[in-house]
């Protein structure tokens, strides 16, 4: 029995656990029998360390460990937490912990990973100042950082801009402070330092370079940071990520060879000096390099495993490949390959738009056949293509720019086909070294058809997760190959895509969600079939949702908005934003009655926040007698048609914008789709309107319409793109009835306009084809299930106010008069109310 | 249906409303002394549930009126706000969040529903 003990309990000493069993269950076993004891420092059992900021924003710690404790007991291993190894007797083979425990060994195994690198700036000990690599020094930062305004990151690497991104995210103000003139130097050029400054600025956090810290001000606790310069900055929150250094103070102490810089050294098998001690993860020195990332450190996990269960192993440590991607920060960056290309004959190619932010560079050989490496700041999404393109010396093509240029998905020829041309031993998840081929034939062979399944048939995918976006397109792809149809249905209740529904119960005229889960679905239904099936049965029979509110989502549910706080905001239709002195009386006539704080939207709408549930109704009434009606804000639906002014007021107008506004949105009012649809219509070139931010927007020219279809604003702008020139009204509007009922008859759940077209085999070509030259032949009937849809409006609001059975569901309690009494509120300070802190 | 409850001398029932009062698969809230009781009825599989109204995440009274179902058979709701799920058996969250929910044990009879506290 060789007794095998592990001192350090991180993600790579687990891993080593992992990989040990994993090899001796496949039948790795001439290295006999073994005992395996693992001392770890901290005091939970190894976690995931890769995504710790994911601590923030409420994973618990028991979701981001590796295994739970009883992971390692139902396996026989002794895992003794909080236990810190103090001493190494080489001679003995024993290790002694500070509170006196004594093992022997025959073999160790040193994964005692990396602390975080600390300046020894004057102050550097003062209240306040935290590192970032512990959940024990995330927990200190959330309890600080509740009394703290403003925080202070020192270093724009990798894990500062990390960091930075996690104290914006917990309110602060947040700056960064860089030593060198540019964020992220490791990865990053000049150009794509300088965008990704941009980048960060946009998302509120501020960046100062070329700045030496040299004294922490404040008594006992932290108030500012005064630098070489001169200059001061005031903080009461700091976070110390200036770079990391390898844990090698036992090695050391115990007289095993380490580098001048730090860092335990070892040779290819990854053995230390001593070769019963090896040393593997972030405090491995191997050849001049410390590896500070997990996919190395498990490779060299598995080394030693390998090794320790075979007499004759020629598995070697040959160095591993940096390139990395920034995750969770909100601007996509990576770094591949070379990305300098300092020493080696290259060409460079680079984009940059500095408006969208996207700087992208690419080292190729001379002779322009192969890559060398590169840098992507603002949009990485072909990343790991190019990554497998220079790690495995594909062939470029003869025009290697395309490769740089904004992807348009829509076009057939996108990157998720190219996976395939990668060679079958392509390390597709360099975590777990899980290549192409395994992943196609864990598809092919072993029906592992979604993520989740090929993450349990192949641990693809569960380190650092950055190969997950090429997993998916190979499982797509693998598929498509196979001549099976990728579908994506709604959830575990229904095994139907949402199209496949819709056509079902068009057909079948199914009317509630009770008898479409009868007929085609299973179990009790959930929160993701109930709303997707309520939005079908009212696109398909425009019935009112209020007579099946338990499948609405929460605010279809009470036809307003819910707010902080549990109360609803109430917002009537003003088509194209043009309302009489009468109406705006009656808007605040009422708001004055039921105490309703006031807002002007950004869709040219006044919106009536503070409302209780038992007041809807009565306020409606109010509206609705006055000739308002809803104005659906609350819906998967037509929103607003926003519009400028147009020719009848505005000098430079072409045509009445207005009117066109006001009647296209009194047509698709009432419209129930997958997602919420905006509209907006502008009288000249000029576009004051900003219709070409909307899912269909139109702008007058001299001869008649421009129709731009498939954009939108929120998390990722896009413009909409051109549909038809110069067309008249009743061309303009056949063409919305037919472009409106083919997305809502195709689109997936909550999938808006753009994001459709993008997924629309052909594209923007294809669209035009079904709408100008009805190639599906289709146009007769969307016409027609859209004018049935206008024929059967009604005012939703109205609807229940006029039938007692609908309004007695407006109450709080159903056994009693009272309201809520949680409900509170405060002032805003500018003469309105808003909702107590929540 | 009655759910059986491990420490029956700590229990005591309290009436909620008539069965009419709660939509049929939806949810209401009752006002039992001062605390707000979201109750579940379940008629699909003629199940009924309680649990507290507060949803954890935000402190928002809401529950009641989330969306409910199942999670491979395991009744749910989900919080209307961010869309956190809860067992309706054990409390527990199912998005794997530290959050749980007090439940509580609904007994009908002669078309009224009680609820154990
Ligand atoms: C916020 C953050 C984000 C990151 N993001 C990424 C990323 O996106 N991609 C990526 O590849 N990498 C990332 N990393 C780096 C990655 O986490 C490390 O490379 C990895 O954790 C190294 O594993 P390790 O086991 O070598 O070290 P560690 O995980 O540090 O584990 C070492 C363990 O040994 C214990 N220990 C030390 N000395 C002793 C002793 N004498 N006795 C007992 N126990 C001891 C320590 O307490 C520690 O628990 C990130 C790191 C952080 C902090
Ligand atoms: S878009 Fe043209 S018509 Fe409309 S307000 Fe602007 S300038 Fe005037
Ligand atoms: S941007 Fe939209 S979702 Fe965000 S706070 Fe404003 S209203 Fe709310
Ligand atoms: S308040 Fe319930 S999920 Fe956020």
């Amino acid at each position: 029995m060789k007794n095998i003990v592990v001192a350090g309990n991180g993600m790579v000493g687990y891993k080593f656990c992992e990989k040990l069993l994993a090899r001796h269950n496949e039948g790795l076993t001439d290295g006999g029998q073994f005992s395996l004891t693992v001392f770890g420092e901290e005091p939970r059992p190894a976690y995931d360390r890769v995504h710790l900021s994911a601590y923030f924003s409420g994973t618990s710690a028991d979701a981001l460990a590796m295994a739970p404790a009883s992971w390692y007991a139902d396996n026989g291993i002794d895992l003794r937490t909080s236990q810190c190894i103090t001493h190494i007797d080489r001679e003995a083979k024993t290790v002694t912990t500070h509170t006196g425990q004594v093992v022997a060994y025959d073999t160790l195994v040193m994964a005692t990973g990396s602390a975080p690198f600390v300046p020894p700036v004057p102050g550097v000990q003062k209240d306040g100042i935290f590192v970032y690599r512990t959940i024990e020094d995330l927990e200190a930062m959330l309890a600080w950082g509740k009394r703290a305004t403003r925080a202070v990151v020192i270093g724009g690497g990798l894990l500062g801009l990390e960091a930075a991104k996690a104290a914006l995210d917990m309110g602060l103000e947040t700056h960064v402070v860089e030593f060198a003139p540019r964020l992220m130097p490791r990865q990053l050029d000049e150009a794509g330092g300088a965008m990704l400054r941009q980048k960060m600025e946009e998302l509120g956090i501020r960046i100062h370079l070329s700045k030496n810290t040299a004294e922490f001000e404040g008594y006992d606790r932290v108030t500012g940071l005064r630098f070489a310069d001169g200059s001061v900055l005031e903080a009461d929150m700091v976070v110390v990520s200036a770079g990391i250094k390898p844990r090698d103070e036992l090695a050391r102490q115990s007289g095993l060879a380490v580098g001048s810089r730090g860092g335990i050294l070892v040779n290819d098998l990854l053995q230390t000096s001593d070769p019963d001690i090896y040393a593997i993860g972030e405090c491995a020195l191997h050849n001049s390099m410390i590896y500070g990332l997990v996919a190395p450190g498990y490779d060299m996990a598995d080394i030693v495993a390998t090794q320790l269960l075979t007499s004759t192993s020629a598995k070697t440590f040959a160095g591993f490949d940096m390139s990395t991607k920034l995750k969770l920060i909100g601007v996509d960056v990576a770094s591949f390959g070379d990305p300098f290309c300092e020493q080696i004959p290259h060409r460079t190619i680079v984009w940059e738009d500095r408006l969208a932010g996207v700087y992208k560079r690419l080292n190729i050989t001379e002779d322009g056949k192969h890559l060398l490496g590169g840098i992507l700041v603002g949009d990485a999404e072909a990343y790991n293509m190019l990554l497998q393109t220079s790690k495995n010396r594909m062939v470029l093509p003869p025009t290697p720019e395309d490769m740089l240029l904004p992807t348009r998905k829509g076009d057939t020829s996108s990157a998720g086909a190219g996976v395939m041309a990668l060679p079958d031993d392509a390390t597709v998840c360099s975590c777990e070294a899980i290549t192409k081929g395994t992943i196609c034939t864990a598809v092919t062979e072993k029906d592992a058809t979604n993520i989740l399944a090929i993450k349990k048939c192949t641990k693809a995918g569960t380190g650092c997760g950055g190969c997950v976006p090429m997993l998916n397109d190979l499982i797509t792809e693998t598929l498509k190959a196979q001549g099976k149809i990728v579908r994506k249905v709604l959830c575990e209740h229904f095994d139907l895509t949402r199209q496949e529904l819709y056509d079902l119960v068009r057909i079948n005229g199914q009317k509630t969600y009770a008898e479409v889960l009868a007929q085609y679905g299973k179990g009790c239904g959930c929160e993701v079939c109930k709303p997707a099936v309520a939005s079908v049965l009212a696109s398909v029979h425009n019935q009112l949702v209020a007579r099946q509110a338990v499948i609405q989502d929460t605010n279809d549910k009470y036809l307003a908005n819910i707010q902080r706080g549990g109360t609803y905001s109430v917002m009537p239709r003003i088509a194209g934003g043009e309302i009489t002195a009468d109406k705006l009386i009656v808007l605040g006539e009422v708001a004055k009655k039921y105490d309703l704080y006031c807002k002007i939207t950004g869709g040219q709408r006044i919106d009536l926040f503070g409302a209780r549930v038992d007041q809807l109704p009565y306020i409606w009434e109010e509206l609705t007698d006055a000739g308002f009606e809803s104005g659906h804000a609350y819906g998967k639906s037509l929103r607003t048609v926003k519009s400028c002014v147009g020719s009848t007021w505005c000098r430079y107008g072409v045509q009445d914008s207005v009117a066109f506004a006001i009647e296209l949105e009194n047509r698709y009012k009432g419209l129930r789709s997958p997602h919420k649809l905006k509209s907006g219509v502008s009288g000249c070139a000029r576009e004051c309107a900003e219709a070409q931010s909307k899912d269909f927007g139109i702008i007058a020219t001299e001869k008649g319409w421009n129709l731009y279809v498939c954009g939108n604003g929120g998390v990722t702008p896009r413009h909409a793109q051109l549909l038809a020139t110069d067309i008249d009204r009743e061309t303009c509007i056949r063409y919305l009835d037919r472009f409106l009922m083919f997305y809502v008859k195709t689109a997936e759940p909550l999938q808006r306009t753009a994001p459709w077209l993008d997924k629309l085999e052909g594209g923007m070509a294809y669209l035009k084809s079904v709408v100008i030259d009805d190639v599906l032949g289709m146009n007769g009937q969307f016409e027609q299930e859209m004018q049935h849809v206008i024929d059967t409006y009604q005012c939703e609001w109205k609807s229940v106010v006029d039938d007692e059975e609908l309004r007695s569901q407006y109450r709080h309690f159903v056994n009693a008069g009272d309201t809520d009494e949680t409900l509170a509120f405060v002032s805003n300070g500018r003469g309105q109310k808003q909702p107590a802190q929540w | 249906m009655v759910t059986e409850f491990e420490t029956p001398e700590t229990l005591s029932w309290h009436i909620a409303a008539p069965v009419s009062a709660f939509p049929a698969d939806g949810g209401a809230c009752v006002k039992i002394g001062e605390r707000q009781i979201a109750v579940f009825n379940f008629s699909h599989t003629n199940e009924w549930y309680a649990c507290q109204n507060m949803c954890p995440h935000k402190m928002q009274m809401i529950l009641s009126r989330g969306l409910t179902g199942d999670q491979n058979g395991e009744p749910k709701v989900a919080c209307p706000y961010h869309k956190k799920t809860f067992s309706l058996c054990t409390g527990e969250n199912l998005n794997g969040d530290d959050y749980r929910i007090e439940t509580y044990p609904v007994r009908v009879e002669a078309g009224m529903v009680y609820i154990g506290l």
